[in-house]
Order: structure tokens, then C-alpha cells, then sequence
């Protein structure tokens, strides 16, 4: 019965495509958004565990006995929270990388790093030449 | 912008899969966060930085795709050894949680188990994320400043073309104001309710957040500053993070270890309860002002 291991399959998938998006994208933004979707297959990886089957929400009710695990939904429920502040620093890091370099492009940005060591080491070769 | 607002579709419908898999908190926190508070922070950035983006190069995108492909096939292979969904003799069930599910209401109070587990056994935890919190709005506040360019003497005329345009729209502006009151009650609902059902101060300050960051899109950032003024909202993180160690000190004046309720009240249930609707009050409070400063800073820098 491999169905039961559907969701740790979804999981990986969902991680993967994360993964390749902040690896594979050259815009700064769309990194934080892979980040995200990253971010987002770890809390269903942790609320997929905490599943019990046949159980119900984790709010104590008379008559009921069986109940999904509720520390796995604290441990995200805070995550969540922390990830929003998390993504929101990572933004206005790219906010200000944008103001410095008016791009977020990341091969964009490397080529002008690029450019102004070069152009930093003629300077010094320049001045070091009189003395 | 599509992918940014992909990803607040994406979010919803993650919080119906937690939904599904019974974890009412946590689908609460994830709807009030994707569709609320992250996808403008992202709309916010991407008014900045632009919208386009230049297509990778063929050659960048191979490297990358052959490592999630070997990485996801080494996963695979690892998630044959994982106990099946929904199993109840899983690792995972034998460890503390059957204690926290028979002890809770005996030994904290409150019908949901979530809360009690937040805020009582894990109260260390949750003290630092509530510091994580804290630490993340501090370093934006550092990169962006605090959002009180605008508000000084100096005011330049701003371009408030969008402002103005949002405003003269007659179907947002009218659903706005009919949203917005309830919203916020029903935040401070969530915050004082989240003892017996759903909710807490996590989701109630990302709540509170979002109606204020909808005053602000349609009416203008301007009048939500001199509602809300930065440079006094700037102080609420702290405040509420002191809120919640002040409960750790006060427990430990009266004997106990910090964050030990026990100590809070004579009676220990009544000081779990206490100490419990305190340090949620210092997370709603934290939550919802660094979310509030969090937006004024990054549309500040749009203007």
C-alpha cells in the first residue's frame, strides 16, 4: 500500500520546484517566492505527519478520543508567522540591493561587481605607478 | 506579478489542506498570513524593484534542474522508510503528544489543545519566535528605515496617483469600510476566544494587520500614518515582547521557574489561564505592529 506515502511524494515535489526556482531564477524577488513555496512544503510535510486517521482537530470535546497530534501544528503555526517577518527581511534586502544597483537581476549584478573590481584595481595600478 | 499572486492562491489553498488534515490553527494562521499580510509585502517589493524579469539563460537552467531531479530521486527513495499517512502508531505519536492530549485540560485548562501546548509547555519556544519576530523588524527597520520620511515637516508633494484612483473606485472603497470594523473585532475575538477554539495571538495580530494594511491601500498610506503614527507604532514590538518576559519574571518573583504559570495566580489553573491570555496579548501586540511597520517601511520606499 505505497498510497500511504502520497504525501511525503507531494512534499518532495513541491520542495524541488522551490528549490529549482531559487537556483534557477535570476530575479531576486522570484527567489524569496521560491523560498516560499520551500517554506511552505516543510509545514505540510510536519502537518501531514500530525495526521492521525480517523481523529479530529486537536480541541478537547467530550465523547472524542482521538486526535491529531497538536505539536506539530504549533511548531508551524508559529513558523508561519516567523517566515512572513523572515520573507519581509529578505525583501527589503532586495529593495535596497535594487536601490544600490538599480536592477535585482542577479547576473546583472555580478557583472557590475565585476566591472568595478576591475575598474578598482586600474585605479590602484594607476596611483601605485608614480611612487 | 502573476507569480506573486500565484503564490497567494498557492497559500489559500494550502490552508485548506490543513484544514483538511486537521489543523484548524495552522490553516487559520496560513489564510489570515498568504492571503493577507505576504502577498502585499511582496506587491510592496515588487512595486519597487519592477516587474519584469529577464528569462535565464538555456545553459543556467540545466545545472539546477539535474540537482533537484537527483536530490527529489534521493528523497524518494528516503520516504520508503516513513511510517504511511495517518497512521497512529507513528514515531511522531508515542513521544510527548499523548501527554499533552490527556494532561492539558487537568494540568493548563484550555479546551484547545494547540493553545495550551503554545503557550504553557512550549512557552520558551514561543517566546523565541515571538524574538525572531522582533529581530526580522528590526533588521528591516534598519534596511528601510521606520517609515517616518513622510510624516516629517518637510513633507514633499507626494505622487499619490494610485492613492487617488484607489480611492474614487466606489466598489472597493464601499466594501472596505463594510469589512474593515468587523475585521478588526473579529480579530480581538481570535485573540481573547483562542482558549477554546481556533486562534490565538499568532492569527489575531496577523488579522488586526490586515484590515489596517486595507485602510491604508484604499484610502492611502498617508491616513493610516496619522492613525497608526510609525514612530509610536515602532515601540508595540517591544512592548509586547516585554509583555510576555514580564510574565517569565513575574512568575519567577513568585517562586516558580520563568514562564512557570503555576506561580502566576493562587491557584495554579487560574495563573495558567492568567499567564496564558497575558503573553498571547504580547504576541498579538508583537505580531501585529511589526506587520503594520513592516508595510508602511516597504510602501514608504514605493512612494
Amino acid at each position: 500500500m505505497l498510497t500511504g506515502l502520497f504525501n511525503y511524494w507531494v512534499v518532495i515535489i513541491l520542495m524541488m520546484a522551490g528549490l529549482y526556482v531559487v537556483m534557477a531564477s535570476r530575479h531576486l524577488v522570484k527567489k524569496i517566492v521560491g523560498l516560499n513555496i520551500f517554506q511552505t512544503a516543510v509545514f505540510i510535510l510536519f502537518i501531514s505527519m500530525g495526521k492521525v486517521g480517523g481523529g479530529t482537530a486537536p480541541i478537547l470535546v467530550e465523547g472524542t478520543t482521538l486526535y491529531s497530534n497538536p505539536l506539530p501544528h504549533v511548531l508551524i503555526l508559529t513558523a508561519i508567522v516567523v517566515g512572513v517577518a523572515t520573507t519581509a527581511l529578505g525583501l527589503a534586502i532586495a529593495v535596497r540591493v535594487y536601490e544600490a544597483y538599480d536592477s535585482v537581476d542577479e547576473e546583472d549584478i555580478a557583472a557590475m561587481d565585476t566591472e568595478d573590481r576591475r575598474q578598482e584595481s586600474a585605479v590602484t595600478t594607476v596611483t601605485n605607478t608614480p611612487s | 506579478m502573476s507569480a506573486v499572486l500565484m503564490m497567494g492562491f498557492f497559500s489559500l489553498l494550502c490552508s485548506c489542506i490543513f484544514m483538511v488534515l486537521d489543523a484548524v490553527d495552522v490553516a487559520f494562521t496560513e489564510a489570515a498570513v498568504g492571503a493577507g499580510a505576504s502577498t502585499i509585502f511582496f506587491l510592496a517589493a515588487i512595486a519597487i524593484v519592477g516587474r519584469t524579469s529577464k528569462p535565464s539563460k538555456p545553459g543556467k537552467t540545466f545545472i539546477p534542474l539535474i540537482a533537484c531531479i537527483a536530490t527529489g530521486t534521493l528523497l524518494f527513495y528516503a520516504s520508503f522508510d516513513m511510517p504511511y499517512f495517518g497512521k497512529a502508531d507513528a514515531p511522531i505519536h508515542q513521544h510527548v503528544a499523548p501527554r499533552y492530549l490527556q494532561e492539558s485540560a487537568g494540568e493548563v485548562g484550555p479546551p484547545n489543545v494547540v493553545t495550551s501546548v503554545l503557550a504553557s509547555y512550549r512557552g520558551y519556544d514561543t517566546f523565541g519566535e515571538v524574538g525572531v519576530v522582533f529581530t526580522a523588524f528590526i533588521g528591516v527597520l534598519l534596511l528601510l528605515g521606520a517609515g517616518t520620511r513622510r510624516t516629517g515637516v518637510e513633507r514633499p508633494a507626494p505622487p499619490n496617483v494610485n492613492e487617488e484612483s484607489m480611492r474614487q473606485k466606489v466598489v472597493l472603497r464601499e466594501v472596505a469600510d463594510l469589512v474593515i470594523a468587523p475585521v478588526l473585532i473579529f480579530a480581538l475575538y481570535v485573540q481573547w476566544h483562542g482558549d477554546f477554539g481556533p486562534g490565538g495571538g499568532f492569527q489575531a495580530g496577523v488579522i488586526f494587520a490586515s484590515a489596517i494594511i486595507l485602510y491604508a491601500l484604499i484610502y492611502g498610506i498617508v491616513p493610516a500614518q496619522q492613525l497608526l503614527p510609525p514612530r509610536k507604532l515602532a515601540y508595540l514590538p517591544g512592548v509586547g515582547l516585554l509583555l510576555y518576559a514580564g510574565v517569565g519574571v513575574y512568575s519567577m518573583l513568585r517562586g516558580g521557574n520563568f514562564l512557570d504559570y503555576d506561580m502566576v495566580a493562587s491557584n495554579p489553573l487560574d495563573g495558567q489561564h492568567y499567564g496564558i491570555l497575558i503573553i498571547e496579548l504580547g504576541v498579538g501586540i508583537t505580531v501585529a505592529s511589526v506587520m503594520i511597520n513592516i508595510f508602511f517601511s516597504l510602501s514608504e520606499r514605493s512612494l
